[in-house]
């Protein structure tokens, strides 16, 4: 009790951050359930999705309701570059994540320079993604087409880090090699938001989205504040691209392209908090428990049928939306300062 | 002719027209579905998204009134076009209505989510199986030499034009319809005069719901329907709406036919899955060269 | 050091600035005045890049920055504050004005740290860790002020700071700006409350229909007939003097 009111937010926002690390990192040594590690995984994986949203929907304001687009294109780049020249997964991510970053910077330099804002961004992206996914599915030549790009899957040890696959990776990284993956992938979008909140450039992000024209009365020049962050954006959500191909050695138009990814990315950064470091973890998590949770219960009562989970997802993104327009994390934050008073007020 | 190393057919000028005139009658439809849309963005300055789920659950309603019943899908419309219009009216007045204070973005949102439920309500409920309504003069219809066009076609584009002269006279000449004229002018006078402007942005969503369920049997006879049948309708939907200009009636039957032409032109050329890029095209350029769209003044 | 010629700014058919030309010299404080819809915050925005003017110059230092972005300008010492005042309001008190100390400061900790002793500047201490978006009126006219002053211009262009204010604000504001003219920035300000004009400024112009119709100290400007007319409506002078009370 008295720690707590002792110590500074900042060290205790520390030592929560180092607990959280922590406990990710230990996680395959403390669970050894499968499931529940896939469950972890997957995660994981919607929050990295979340958060390269984040920074440009949460700090920019830019919402974009066509994320897919950049978690699709570096799929895409790393599945098919691999595959038909059969480069080395180690090169091809870099070039997925350039790849991603050259669509952002297009549709960035396009939107921004012709002042679309609001929905009408959110529109322009959505379409780019659409027509991204038509074109995917139709230029057979180049991407396969709708049958999707196929990896093949390696089997032997020796060979698993160099192709980056950890199915046959031997006793630990089989288990554990894909959890790490996606997990370095987080800490590095993590650190990037971090960064946001600690720097000049997110400064003047959120300047930009809270009001674009103070913010240049103060020296700030909006489009090219805007074409960094989507390029931020794109590269942290090609990351996403990168680990869904290496662990499912699979890509289709509608996997990349599809309207799928875009919402998981939306909704986790939107029920979690916009805007904040850990709102899309916050939110993933939420949604995953929600959907596993629906899926014992209602499941077992109406049989395992499709559906179930989209549609609690899509009621709490409304509820959000109307009455915590801050997320979980507003909430958390909420519950916590009133903790803080009482305990201030009981030690008084 | 080349078109990203595909190399495009050429075809005689009648095929070129009896694609045209096919994408007319296909335009009709969009542009019925786009009147509803550009109805609820003239007012209430929403962009709704849920707008093409609200297509495929009048289309199952109007499939199940067939299947079920043996309700002929156009007299179906005696039942479903006044369903939407409730429905519409409480989805405005009980859910989008509550966050539309704030930023566009978030009621764009808003009608996401609530399209969200609906497709995943009917995933659940009907599953992922398309399913088409079958009536007798499914083929009949009339050879134009060009084209062969079926009475549905013709049923699509005479009941679309009828829907959108009967709701432009409704603005022109009725109470409700000059409130809602007021309404999308100029809100704040609007509420001075006295118009209850909650009720009458729940009107408007209304009317709306009800154009989309009546281009679900209009729809029925010629389009199977499944759960994701919306979200190629509402893509549609938002370009049509765009390239006529958000709020303009007139802009949403001349930008309905335009995309249904452009379409089948498109495909014709492009082949079935790459012709759909026109869309997405058209769709960009208006939001990013001429946002207002070709008529873009109000209601 | 600030110098407007013919400036000209159409929005269709209406021609809210039209030919207006003005001097700022280092270190003074220079008054714009006019009635409501003159085209006091059109000329402003004119020339610090909101707008583009469709005829005339803006001159800065020497170097002429007509039609250059509002950043850029900012960036060459000249910024503006709103008259409808826009906070950020997602953000801190101290955020905001650090946002603006960003301009010359590329470090967060110390633009944070500036922050704060602009805020001291301006009396905005007590209030630097709320909302911006929950503050009063007066407190959102002193974060437009803080966070310009936070990228140490060379001039600042002050829209209606006052309006809103009581009269013990005005008092502090006013002082305020006596103390940032008195630390070497130059300053063009906008005012309504003609007793701060009158006791802060050492020459105003006068703006009317878009046109620059006086120019002077302000007392001479306040015994303007022009001025008086333009305020008051044509006729008005000479009513006035043949009532006899022209110096009410
Ligand atoms: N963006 C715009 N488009 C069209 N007209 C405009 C625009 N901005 C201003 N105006 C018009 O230009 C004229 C000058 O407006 P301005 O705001 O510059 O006046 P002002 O002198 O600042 O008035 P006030 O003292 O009320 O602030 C007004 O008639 C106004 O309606
Ligand atoms: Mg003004």
């Amino acid at each position: 009790m008295s720690m707590l009111t002792t110590m500074s937010t900042g060290n205790m926002q520390r030592i929560g951050w180092a607990v959280l690390i922590g406990a990710l990192l230990a996680a395959p040594f403390a669970i050894h359930s499968g499931r529940w590690m896939e469950f972890i995984e997957l995660t994981l994986f919607a929050a990295l999705l979340g958060q390269g949203w984040n920074i440009l929907g949460g700090y920019g304001g830019q919402y974009s309701f066509g994320h897919a687009l950049f978690f699709g294109t570096a799929a895409y780049l790393q599945a098919l570059l691999q595959y038909k020249l059969g480069w080395s997964p180690w090169l091809t991510l870099w070039i997925a994540i350039g790849g991603s970053v050259a669509v952002a910077a297009f549709v960035g330099f396009l939107s921004f320079r012709y002042g679309l804002r609001g929905s009408y961004f959110a529109l322009v992206t959505l379409a780019f993604a659409e027509a991204f996914h038509v074109l995917s599915r139709s230029l057979v030549s180049v991407t396969e087409g709708g049958r999707g790009v196929q990896l093949p899957l390696n089997q032997d040890p020796e060979q698993a880090l160099a192709t980056f696959q950890f199915t046959f990776a031997g006793p630990f990284l089989s288990e554990a090699g894909y959890y790490y993956t996606i997990l370095i992938f987080l800490l590095i979008g993590f650190a990037v938001t971090g960064w946001l909140n600690h720097s000049r450039f997110g400064a003047q992000l959120q300047a930009v989205r809270e009001d674009e024209d103070a913010a240049s009365a103060l020296g700030i020049d909006p489009f090219r504040v805007k074409m960094s962050a989507i390029c931020l954006s794109a590269g942290v959500t090609s990351l996403a691209g990168i680990y869904y191909v290496q662990k499912f050695l699979f890509v289709d138009p509608g996997i990349a392209y599809g309207p799928g990814k875009s919402v998981e990315a939306l909704f986790a950064a939107i029920i979690g908090g916009v805007g904040t470091v850990l709102g899309p973890l916050l939110g993933s998590a939420f949604i995953h428990i929600v959907g596993e949770f629906a899926k014992e219960t209602i499941g077992a009562m109406l049989g395992d049928r499709p559906g179930v989970d989209l549609i609690l997802f899509g009621i709490i993104l409304v509820l959000m939306l109307a009455y915590m327009p801050r997320g979980l994390v507003g909430l958390v934050e909420l519950l916590w300062r009133k903790l803080i008073t009482k305990r201030g007020g009981g030690n008084a | 002719m080349d078109f990203l190393g595909i190399s495009l057919p050429s075809y005689s000028l009648e095929t070129v027209f009896g694609s045209a005139i096919s994408g007319v009658f296909l335009g009709a439809i969009y542009a019925l579905v786009a009147l509803g849309l550009t109805l609820i963005y003239g007012v209430l300055h929403i962009i709704n998204f849920a707008h093409g789920t609200l297509l495929m659950l009048a289309m199952y309603a109007v499939f199940f009134l067939w299947s079920v019943f043996g309700v002929d899908p156009y007299l179906a419309m005696l039942i479903v076009v006044p369903g939407g219009y409730l429905f519409g009216y409480a989805l405005q007045r009980s859910v989008i209505g509550r966050t539309s204070h704030g930023r566009d973005e978030i009621i764009l949102l808003t009608t996401l989510g609530v399209s969200i439920v609906l497709e995943n309500f009917a995933l659940f409920a009907f599953s992922a199986n398309e399913r088409n309504v079958q009536v007798p003069y499914d083929f009949d219809g009339i050879d134009l030499g060009v084209v062969y066009i079926v009475w549905p076609q013709i049923a699509a584009l005479v009941g679309s034009l009828l829907i959108t002269a009967a709701l432009w006279c409704f603005m022109r000449f009725t109470d409700t319809g000059k409130a809602i004229r007021a309404v999308a002018k100029e809100r704040q006078g609007a509420r001075l005069m006295g118009i209850n402007v909650e009720h009458i942005f729940a009107v408007s969503f209304g009317i709306g719901t009800a154009c989309v369920a009546a281009a679900a049997s209009l729809l029925a006879p010629t389009y199977a329907v499944f759960p994701q049948v919306g979200y190629l309708f509402v893509l549609i939907a938002f370009t049509v709406v765009v390239l006529g200009g958000m709020g303009s009636f007139v802009g949403a039957l001349v930008g309905g036919l335009v995309i249904g032409v452009t379409e089948q032109i498109g495909r014709l050329y492009l082949g079935e899955s790459l012709g759909l890029i026109t869309i997405s095209a058209i769709f960009i350029l208006i939001l990013l060269f001429r946002p207002t769209g070709l008529f873009g003044q109000r209601l | 050091m600030l110098d407007v010629s013919s400036l000209t700014k159409r929005f269709g058919g209406l021609v809210a600035v039209n030919g207006a030309s003005l001097t700022v010299n280092e270190g003074e404080i220079v008054s714009l005045i006019g009635p409501n819809g003159a085209g006091k915050t059109t000329l402003f925005a004119t020339i610090a890049g909101f707008l583009k003017p469709n005829e005339g110059s803006v001159v800065l230092d020497g170097q002429d920055i007509t039609g250059h972005k509002p950043h850029e300008i900012c960036r060459r010492g000249m910024v503006r504050t709103f008259q409808v005042v826009k906070p950020f309001a997602g953000l801190s008190v101290r955020e905001n004005i650090a946002v603006g100390a960003h301009t010359r400061i590329a470090g967060r900790e110390e633009a944070l740290e500036f922050a704060g002793k602009i805020a001291a500047h301006v009396g905005l201490t007590p209030l630097l860790d709320q909302s911006a978006g929950d503050l009063t009126v007066a407190g959102r006219k002193r974060i437009e002020l803080a966070r310009a002053l936070a990228t140490q211009p060379k001039l600042l262009l002050l829209d209606e700071v006052m309006a809103g204010l009581n009269a013990t604000e005005i008092l502090e504001i006013v002082e305020i700006i006596q103390q940032i003219r008195d630390s070497g920035v130059t300053i063009l300000l906008i005012e309504h409350v003609m007793q701060a004009v009158m006791k802060l400024s050492d020459r105003a112009y006068v703006l009317n229909y878009g046109e620059i119709i006086a120019e002077g100290s302000p007392v001479e400007i306040a015994h303007d007939p022009k001025v008086v007319e333009a305020y008051l409506g044509h006729g008005a002078s000479e009513r006035m003097k043949s009532a006899g009370g022209a110096d009410a």
